[in-house]
C-alpha cells in the first residue's frame, strides 16, 4: 500500500504541531469556542450528545494491520477500548477528551493516518469498492486514482470552503460496491471502444434530506484527464453552489437547478482551461503511486483441503456461501468479516478483535485489510486452503458470524445514542431485527437482504438506497420509524419508495416482519430475493401487509 | 394574552471531558438533571443562560432544555435530554456507568 513521501509526512506533522497549540489555546481561553470550533472540525474534532468523537480517515478503505494495531491501542489508551467503522471507511472514537486529542493525532501519525478533511465543507475521504486489486469483475485497481485524488484534495487551497462538504467514490469494477452514483462525484472505470480504460463520470448524487441518483456528465474520461475534470467540476460548484442556503448547498441542487445539459457544459468550458494547465507531472505522480498498489504476491497452492472441509463442515460452509466473494485468482478468496454479530452494534470492533484482525491478516491475508462503507473488515486476498484455519480464529473471537448480504448485515449510523443532529435512535434497531429474526431462524430463507437504517434525514445509514430503508424521525416528542422499499445502491441505483405512515420504537420490528413475511408468501420461488419480487409486484402488496392486517392503529 | 412559559433547565458539556451538566442554582455544574435549577421565568432562564454561557473555560454549547418538576427534581420532557441523562443505549457507558452507586 502507499507510504507517506516526506512531504506527507511533513505536512502531517506540521498540522498536529498546530492543532496542539490551537487546543492549548482552547484551553487556557486565548480562543473562544467560536473560533476554535471550525480548527477542531477541521481535525476531525466534533462534540456530540455525550462526549467528544474524533472521525479519522481511513483512505479508501485500506488499511495495514500496523495501522489497526494502532487504532487498538488508541482504543485501549484514549477511549474505551472499541472503535466504530462508518458508512464512509472511515473509524470513529466516541469518548476521546479533548486534552488528549493531540496525543491521539500524534499516536496516528505515527502510522501514517490523521482526521484531517473528514468533517468541513472541503473534499472529504474517497472512498472506494473496498474490494479494490481483489475483485474477480474489476478492470483495474481503482485506489491509485483515489490517492492521487487524495493528495490532490489535501489542503487544496481553492477547495478549503466549498458550498457545502463533497464526497467522492470510485470503483474498478462494473457491478458498483461503492455507490458511486449516491456522491457528489461518482467514478465508475469503463472501457473505450478500443479497449483502453477510462472513468465514466458521475454527477450530482447524493442521499441527505433530497436523494438524488447522480447524472452521467461524460460517458468516458481518459484516465489522463482525471485530475483536470475532477477539478473542472468542484471549479464549476465552488462557482454556482448555493451559499445562501445549507440545505441547498450541496452539489445534487447545482446540477438540479443548473441542469445536466448545462452543467455538462460548464464543466467541459472549464475543463477546457484547466487541461493545459496539467503538464503531466501528475501522471508521473500516478505511476509511482501505481507501483505501491502492485498486487501480493500470489501463493501457488493446492485448494483440495478447502473443498473438502467446505463438504465436510456446515457451519463452515454456511460461512463460505455467505462471507467469500471471488477473487481474480481462481485459488484466493475474499474475505468479509462481519462486524454485525447478531444483537452487537453495526461496525463496532473491540481492541482485541482489531489486534485478532491484523494477526489474521498478516498470517492470511497478504498484510491487506479493508473498511467496507457497508461496516465490515474485509481481508482481500486469502488462500483458499487457509480459510478453514482463518474461519476457526474468526469464531473464537465472536467474528466468525455467517451473515453477509443478508438481514443481519444492517447499516446503520450512530443515531442518537451518539449524534448531535440525530432525531431518533438507530442502533437499538438494528440489535433488535437481527436479534428478533435470529430467534425465528428465517434469515437464511429470507435470502439477500439490505436493511440501511439512519437515525436522521441526513441519511449517514443510506435508508435511501436499502431494500428495506428505515428513518427515524421525532414525530411531537417521541421516536417515529419511516419505512421506504426497493431502494438500491448499486449500479441500477434507485431511491426507495415510502411505504406510507411511519411506526414507534416498539412497533418497527413487527413492522419490518409484516413486510417480510409478506415477501416469503409472494415469491415465486426462493431464488427471487426481496428486491426482484418487490420490483415485481411493487408496493401494494406490501402495504397491505403493513397497514391493513394491523388497521392503523400503529400508524402515527 | 401570551403562552404559558414552558419550564426550563440550562445544560451544556464540560470543555475538557464532553460531559453532559446541568447548572444549579448555587452556581455549581452538576452530571445530575435533577439537581438542576428548574427556572419558570423567560427573563430569568435568559439570564441564566448568559451566565452559564460566559463560563467559557468550564462549559461548551450551553442552552435552555424543556423539563418538568418531578419527585426528586427537575426531570425532561423530551428524549433527547433523557439520552442525556444516562448515555447510550448500547453499551453501559457514559453517566449510567460512571455515576452508578
Amino acid at each position: 500500500m502507499y507510504s507517506y513521501s516526506d512531504f506527507d509526512e511533513a505536512f502531517v506533522r506540521a498540522r498536529v504541531a498546530q492543532f496542539t497549540s490551537q487546543v492549548e489555546r482552547r484551553l487556557d481561553g486565548s480562543l473562544t469556542e467560536d473560533e476554535f470550533r471550525p480548527l477542531r472540525l477541521m481535525n476531525g474534532l466534533y462534540l456530540q450528545l455525550h462526549a467528544y468523537m474524533l472521525r479519522i480517515a481511513i483512505p479508501y478503505g485500506t488499511l495495514s494491520p500496523h495501522q489497526m494495531r494502532q487504532l487498538a491501542y488508541i482504543a485501549d489508551t484514549w477511549d474505551k477500548g472499541y472503535g466504530h467503522f462508518t458508512t464512509r471507511q472511515n473509524i470513529q472514537f466516541n469518548w476521546p477528551k479533548l486534552p488528549d486529542v493531540p496525543a491521539i493525532l500524534q499516536a496516528l501519525a505515527d502510522v501514517e493516518m490523521h482526521a484531517i478533511q473528514t468533517s468541513g465543507n472541503c473534499v472529504r475521504n474517497v472512498t472506494a469498492d473496498h474490494f479494490a486489486g481483489a475483485a474477480a469483475d474489476e478492470i483495474a485497481d481503482p485506489r491509485p486514482y483515489a490517492e492521487l485524488l487524495r493528495q490532490w484534495s489535501t489542503d487544496h487551497p481553492e477547495f478549503q470552503f466549498l458550498p457545502r462538504k463533497f464526497k467522492i467514490a470510485i470503483t474498478g469494477a462494473p457491478n458498483d460496491r461503492a455507490v458511486t452514483k449516491a456522491h457528489d462525484i461518482g467514478l465508475r472505470m469503463v472501457r473505450n471502444a478500443r479497449g483502453e480504460p477510462g472513468f465514466e463520470v458521475i454527477v450530482g448524487g447524493g442521499l441527505g434530506r433530497t436523494p438524488m441518483i447522480g447524472v452521467t456528465v461524460r460517458d468516458f474520461l481518459p484516465e489522463a484527464d482525471l485530475l483536470p475534470y475532477v477539478e473542472a467540476v468542484l471549479s464549476v460548484y465552488n462557482t454556482l453552489g448555493r451559499r445562501d442556503n445549507k440545505y441547498k448547498a450541496r452539489i445534487k441542487i447545482t446540477v438540479h437547478e443548473t441542469g445536466a445539459e448545462e452543467i455538462t457544459r460548464m464543466i467541459e468550458a472549464r475543463f477546457a482551461e484547466l487541461r493545459p494547465l496539467f503538464g503531466g507531472n501528475d501522471q508521473k505522480l500516478l505511476a509511482e503511486i501505481r507501483e505501491a498498489f502492485a498486487p501480493p504476491a500470489f501463493r501457488n497452492a493446492p485448494v483440495d483441503a478447502y473443498d473438502a472441509f467446505y463438504k465436510a463442515d456446515p457451519t463452515f460452509r454456511s460461512w463460505a456461501d455467505t462471507n467469500l466473494s471471488a477473487h481474480r485468482n481462481a485459488q484466493y478468496a475474499i474475505v468479509t468479516i462481519s462486524l454485525k454479530a447478531h444483537g452487537q452494534t453495526p461496525g463496532d470492533a473491540t481492541s482485541d478483535q482489531m489486534r485478532l484482525i491484523a494477526d489474521l491478516a498478516e498470517r492470511y491475508g497478504h498484510s491487506d485489510l479493508r473498511i467496507s462503507h457497508e461496516q465490515n473488515v474485509i481481508l482481500p486476498h486469502v488462500h483458499k486452503s487457509d480459510l478453514p484455519a482463518l474461519h476457526a480464529q474468526l469464531v473464537k473471537a465472536g467474528l466468525g458470524t455467517a451473515n453477509v448480504g443478508l438481514l443481519s448485515d444492517i447499516i446503520a449510523c450512530p443515531g442518537m445514542d451518539y449524534c448531535a443532529l440525530a432525531t431518533a435512535r438507530s442502533i437499538p434497531v438494528a440489535q433488535e431485527l437481527a436479534t428478533h429474526f435470529e430467534a425465528l431462524k428465517l434469515e437464511h430463507e429470507i435470502g439477500p437482504l439490505k436493511i440501511k437504517i439512519s437515525g436522521c434525514i441526513n441519511a449517514c445509514g443510506h435508508h435511501h438506497v436499502g431494500h428495506i430503508g428505515i428513518l427515524g424521525l421525532d414525530r411531537a416528542g417521541v421516536e417515529n420509524y419511516q419505512i421506504t422499499l426497493g431502494g438500491d445502491g448499486t449500479e441500477d441505483a434507485t431511491i426507495g419508495d415510502k411505504t406510507g405512515p411511519g411506526f414507534a420504537y416498539t412497533e418497527i420490528v413487527p413492522a419490518i416482519e409484516r413486510i417480510l413475511r409478506a415477501y416469503l408468501g409472494l415469491r415465486l420461488e426462493p431464488s427471487e430475493t426481496f428486491l426482484q419480487a418487490f420490483r415485481r409486484v411493487g408496493m401494494e402488496p406490501f402495504k397491505q401487509a403493513l397497514y391493513e392486517a394491523e388497521g392503523e392503529k400503529d400508524a402515527a | 394574552m401570551s403562552r404559558r412559559f414552558t419550564p426550563k433547565i440550562v445544560t451544556a458539556n464540560r470543555l475538557r471531558e464532553g460531559d453532559v451538566v446541568y447548572l444549579t442554582a448555587d452556581d455549581r455544574w452538576s452530571p445530575f438533571h435533577h439537581e438542576a435549577e428548574l427556572i419558570e421565568d423567560e427573563a430569568h432562564a435568559q439570564m441564566r443562560l448568559l451566565h452559564a454561557a460566559a463560563q467559557k473555560l468550564v462549559v461548551v454549547g450551553a442552552y435552555l432544555a424543556d423539563a418538568k418538576p418531578g419527585a426528586r427534581g427537575p426531570e425532561p420532557t423530551h428524549f433527547r435530554e433523557e439520552f442525556r441523562t444516562r448515555g447510550p443505549s448500547n453499551y453501559n457507558h457514559g453517566k449510567q456507568a460512571d455515576l452508578a452507586s
